[in-house]
């Protein structure tokens, strides 16, 4: 068994693949037409063969409260690894986005909590170990 | 007169209590440890704190609970940043605490 997929959920579609591409710097894998959605991948282009990410539509109604009470506790909904948290961090705010936690140690981890813009928060890693 | 000195007496012992209790609990003093170093944390940073000094895990909940006792002790304020919430030491209950009791005895 394998992870192939995992997913998030977005406000909206095309704006969060903007952000996914433009933004993050991912590649997109797979855009079929579901109904009014899309089914909507990324990959890294550092493993491209790797665990896709969905950006999955947000339309349920289970999924703004949900969605609202992670980001008020500053909870990521997914976590990326980075080679340079440092350098990444200050690139995105460069760029105008917006973080809810700065760098900071934890054990064997640096990492930071970014505002995705889709209604979401993303943590960015980066392993000491690497 | 004499009344209202009871009164104020009381008031004043309500905020004490709430004060000495909300400090009588380790978990709580190392929040307010990691937040004098750092103001303006998200339950979720405070938690990775305690996640990474091994010597503590606790559950979210469980400093949410810990964070309500220092909030309700005027310990902690919160401040929203966009949609999340986050919180700083407040000292200046802590201060008083030690004018109006702690520093006759000191």
């Amino acid at each position: 068994m394998r992870i192939y997929v995992t997913s998030v959920l977005v406000d909206d579609q095309a704006k969060a693949l903007d952000f996914s591409t433009r933004v993050l710097g991912f590649t997109m894998k797979n855009d079929v037409p579901v109904g009014e959605h899309r089914w909507l991948t990324v990959v890294s282009p550092e493993d491209p063969g790797g665990t896709e990410l969905l950006h999955e539509p947000g339309a349920h109604p289970a999924v703004p409260p949900y969605k609202t009470a992670l980001v008020e506790d500053g909870i990521p909904a997914t976590s990326f690894k980075v080679a340079n948290l440092d350098s990444e961090h200050e690139r995105l705010r460069s760029l105008g986005f917006s973080f809810t936690q700065k760098p900071m140690d934890a054990g064997p981890v640096r990492m930071a909590v970014l505002d995705d813009t889709s209604g979401n928060l993303i943590q960015l890693v980066q392993l000491n170990a690497d | 007169m004499q009344y209202f000195y009871c009164i104020l007496a009381s008031v004043i012992d309500d905020e004490l209590d709430r004060i000495f209790k909300a400090l009588g609990d380790p978990a709580r003093r190392r929040i307010i440890d990691r937040l004098r170093e750092r103001p303006d944390q998200s339950l979720f940073e405070i938690c990775a704190h305690f996640f990474a000094e091994n010597g503590m895990t606790l559950s979210r909940q469980a400093v949410t609970q810990h964070l309500d006792v220092l909030q309700r002790a005027g310990l902690v304020s919160v401040e929203w940043s966009g949609r999340t919430k986050l919180h700083s030491l407040d000292p200046g209950l802590l201060r008083e605490a030690v004018d109006l009791w702690l520093r006759h005895h000191l």
